[in-house]
């Protein structure tokens, strides 16, 4: 599975850098990638099935606790099966709705990376790695959100949804290393055991804080949902694939893998209803307002999202059972109105549902799909959406509490819901086919077998059930109540108020859907609302932002070197003299130190003769040699006390920043000496305070009592664990060779700025 | 002082003869110098980075005893180029453990030292690709700053 996994990466970046390489012909098959996939996962379901889980241990900085250890249980499954399977389909239908797009490479290669990720996410047992999968597919979604980077919105929006999400990531990682302090493991196998230790300890609460942080944001709950219906700049694929059926499911995915963890039966749960509860009615609600078809069905996804992270918190069997139910039912509708939206738009070029009537003429296959898919989203009998909505009737109604104030609010957004999914499935097939509409082109088998599929399965799945349930429903359910149950995806629970509640539904759906006029006027209404609206606030928040940290950059970035080196070193000056003065009694022990070599004396004259000339000399090129000397002869002191390699990088350095200086000299303002007093003054004692409080450090490390531990490690430990002897190399490629990696990387973007900076200098200077 | 004025009229075939010959035969031996200061990085004094800096350093002599335009001539690819190949590199010697189920980053070794090179293991691939890198950064900047100015 590990090599299933990077072998996923590794095609994701050839694709991706392969250019104009492959030709578009290529990416006709490009479907069996994620097929292949699919078909291996479908191989594990019986592996699921005679009840053991898939584990692989697999190392990776195995001190830190971070491992990549894959495990494949049925939870997990559902969602690798929902990704390939899904996957497949998107690939296929792009393949046609994107053909002859000059970056096609491009879309293929965000598209499997990020299904890698995603494969990642629900594959990892361990909660870093689990993280790292859960940014890439972050940042996969950026690039896909901002394809067409031509336009300002769609950037706009990726960003928009980059930082929500990059944020919420990040609240998250603390979450997940507070939980590491807590039980000393991130591994989630382990951490079901641990549950009591966790929801014990007094941080507790802000571990819930932060993790939740993480998941709503990725699922879009309110009041973080904004950067979803902005999402929906992406080509449509994308919309179906990422931003309905699988990555906004990573957040649900966390949950329900936390559930075991932290499920407390008080925080956890009245906060995932609260806000679950807030969300699906709110983006339901505003679903139906809505004229463009991505526009409704995103809002409606975010209601989805909603119910799911309801039902988490409901936390009884039923509503376990519901959610995993609904995760299928919701991936399998939602994905074919997502792609059926591409193909009315693909076709008449608009998808405002009032400009669109009567396709049903020119595509029935598509319109039949479709209606499938809009009746199972409303909860019509014999679609697979009829039992997960039973389902969700059962668990509200099993509440201790306030039983029938919820089930009343979950009816209500499924009235909605289920108008929405009509708007989006039925309308626009329906009525006088429009004149302007006569030459458009039919569907390609492409376009439209995926929809068709999607929805044969949800008619297949509503018709038997117990295909579904057997297959891996049952067993997501088990991982996240930790026990199994007899409750059953059942077709008929006979005349009960669960019936009477659906039936309700169905038929206000339809009422809502024939008694709501098709104008841009309801529109309007909606947008009264924009003020309070959360985007709004993060709008000005991001404002806010900038202003300070342009004012910010404004007050400490003035373009004057000579002030960034003054505020560096009083900075530094102040901070670290606060701290050895008040920290340490000041010893100065002159007796031990040994007397000036001979060499040493003349080293330190010539640093004294060449300080001298920096100061006083009038030429620039003379200060530069004589700082070039300063430098030099800081290279022989440390050839005299056992740093060769120290002297080898500094005589080098010097070289060059020397080479630097003389290049830029042309260009820098003619050299002013000192030509105010105050200033001679004040940068004297900037100078002197800072050189004798290094002078004073160096006294005080000498007299310090310290341990030679780390030195004595490395030594020893050298050659039998390295096979090297130069310690300090060793420790650069070997010991610590993480860092390493990571400074060559800044050293990389440094240049990358410089080079930046000066090419988009010039370009504009250029053009002017 | 003079010097903010560029010289008139620039003889390109006369100019600084001595370090335009010398830089010649200096390049060959400066990059060798450095290939020798990274290989024997592992047992004594150097390794890639300061071997990396040698290199730019030879390059750099080039450019300034003759042109950017005519060192640049030496690459294929612009020196960027090598930031993210040395980036590659370095990574990739860092997974080449993990397909033999060892650690990010663990050094696997060749037992039998290899002639000239001596012992040869994935930290020398992991130190070639720091020298790559500092030898991109360092021109990319370097020359940037050079045409530029």
């Amino acid at each position: 599975m590990p090599t299933i996994l990077i072998l996923t990466f590794v095609i994701a970046f050839l694709i991706l850098f392969s250019g104009g390489f492959l030709r578009s012909k290529f990416y006709k098959y490009i479907g069996i990638i994620p097929l292949a996939l699919f078909i291996i996962f479908c191989a594990e379901l019986t592996t699921i099935h005679w009840g053991s889980d898939i584990y692989i241990p697999f190392k990776w900085i195995p001190f830190l606790g971070i491992d990549l250890n894959l495990k494949l249980d049925g939870l997990s499954l559902l969602f690798a099966l929902l990704i390939t399977g899904i996957g497949t389909l998107v690939f296929i239908y792009a393949s046609n709705y994107l053909k002859k797009h000059p970056y096609l490479n491009r879309f293929y290669g965000y598209m499997t990376l990020f299904m890698g990720a995603m494969l990642g996410v629900v594959l990892s047992d361990n909660l870093i790695s689990l993280f790292v999968f859960w940014e890439l597919t972050s940042i996969s979604s950026f690039f896909l959100i901002g394809f067409n980077n031509e336009e300002e919105a769609s950037r706009k929006s990726a960003l928009n949804a980059l930082g929500i999400t990059a944020l919420g990531g990040f609240f998250m990682l603390g979450g997940f290393i507070l939980i590491y302090n807590i039980t000393g493991t991130f591994s989630i196998r382990e951490l079901i055991k641990l549950s009591d230790v966790i929801q014990q300890n007094a941080l507790f609460p802000l571990v819930l804080v932060l993790i939740f942080l993480g998941a709503f944001t990725k699922s879009a709950q309110f009041p973080f949902h904004s950067w979803l219906p902005g999402a929906m700049k992406a080509p449509t694929p994308v919309s179906a694939y990422l931003h309905s059926a699988t990555m906004v499911k990573a957040g649900i995915y966390l949950l329900a893998r936390m559930t075991p963890v932290l499920s407390d039966g008080l925080w956890w749960n009245y906060t995932l209803m609260i806000v679950g509860g807030i969300t699906m009615f709110y983006a339901a609600f505003h679903s139906v307002f809505r004229t463009d078809m991505k526009s409704i069905l995103a809002y409606s996804t975010i209601s989805a999202l909603g119910i799911i992270v309801f039902l988490l918190g409901i936390g009884n069997e039923y509503a376990y059972y519901a959610a995993v139910t609904f995760i299928l039912v919701h991936a399998l509708y939602k994905a074919a109105l997502f792609l059926t939206a591409g193909i009315v738009d693909h076709a008449v070029h608009t998808r405002d549902i009032t400009q669109i009537s009567g396709l049903k003429n020119v595509m029935p296959l598509v319109f039949y799909a479709a209606l499938v898919a809009a009746l199972s989203s409303a909860g019509v009998p014999l679609m697979f959406g009829f039992i997960s909505k039973d389902l969700i009737y059962e668990a509200t109604l099993h509440l201790p509490q306030w039983a029938m104030w919820i089930t009343g609010i979950a009816v209500l957004t499924n009235i909605f819901l289920a108008c929405a999914g009509f708007m989006v499935g039925i309308k626009p097939f329906m009525g006088k086919f429009p004149e302007k509409f006569q030459n458009i082109h039919k569907p390609d088998i492409k376009l439209w077998l995926p929809v068709v599929i999607l929805s044969s399965l949800t008619l297949l799945f509503g018709l038997f059930p117990v295909l579904a349930d057997k297959g891996v429903l049952e067993f997501a359910f088990n991982k996240i109540n930790q026990a199994s149950s007899n409750i059953h995806l059942k077709i008929w629970h006979g005349f009960n108020e669960v019936l009477l509640l659906s039936t309700i539904t169905i038929l206000l759906g339809f009422a809502l859907f024939f008694i709501k006029r098709y104008e841009g006027k309801s529109l309007y209404f909606i947008e009264k609302f924009n003020k309070i609206a959360p985007q709004k606030i993060i709008d000005n928040l991001a404002e806010a932002t900038r202003k300070f940290a342009f004012y910010y950059t404004r007050l400490f970035h003035n373009g004057y070197l000579r002030n960034y080196l003054i505020t560096i070193i009083l900075f530094l000056t102040l901070l670290v003299g606060y701290r050895l003065f008040t920290t340490t009694p000041i010893e100065v022990n002159t007796k031990d130190l040994s007397g000036f070599r001979f060499y040493e004396l003349t080293i330190f004259v010539l640093i004294l003769i060449a300080i001298f000339f920096t100061i006083m000399t009038k030429s620039r090129l003379t200060a530069i040699v004589s700082m070039g000397i300063v430098g030099y002869c800081i290279c022989l002191i440390y050839v005299f006390y056992g740093a060769p390699d120290l002297a080898m990088t500094q005589f080098a350095i010097d070289t060059l920043t020397v080479v630097l200086f003389v290049l830029v000299l042309y260009k820098l303002p003619p050299f002013l000496g000192y030509k105010s007093v105050t200033v001679k003054i004040r940068d004297t004692i900037v100078s002197a305070a800072f050189g004798g409080l290094m002078m004073l450090i160096a006294l005080q490390a000498l007299v310090s009592p310290y341990t030679k531990e780390t030195s004595k490690f490395y030594a020893d430990n050298v050659y039998s664990l390295a096979k090297g002897k130069n310690v300090v190399n060793v420790i650069l490629v070997d010991f610590r060779g993480f860092d390493t990696m990571i400074e060559g990387i800044v050293l990389s973007i440094a240049a990358l700025g410089v080079y930046s900076l000066l090419k988009y200098k010039s370009t504009n200077a250029e053009t002017e | 002082m003079q010097k903010q004025n560029k010289p008139k009229e620039p003889n390109p075939k006369t100019d600084m003869i001595i370090l335009k010959t010398a830089t010649n035969y200096l390049i060959p031996l400066l990059l060798m110098f450095s290939v020798f200061i990274l290989l024997r990085g592992h047992y004594l004094s150097g390794g890639g980075f300061v071997g990396g800096l040698i290199a730019s350093i030879a390059f750099i002599l080039h450019s300034l005893a003759h042109s950017t335009e005519e060192t640049l001539k030496f690459f294929k690819f612009p020196p960027k180029t090598l930031i993210p190949t040395g980036i590659s590199i370095s990574v990739l010697s860092g997974f080449l453990p993990v397909l033999f189920g060892k650690p990010f980053l663990t050094v696997l070794w060749i037992k039998t030292p290899i002639a000239i090179i001596g012992s040869v293991g994935t930290a020398l691939f992991f130190d070639l690709g720091v020298f790559l890198i500092v030898i991109g950064v360092t021109l990319t900047i370097i020359f940037t700053i050079q045409e530029h100015v």
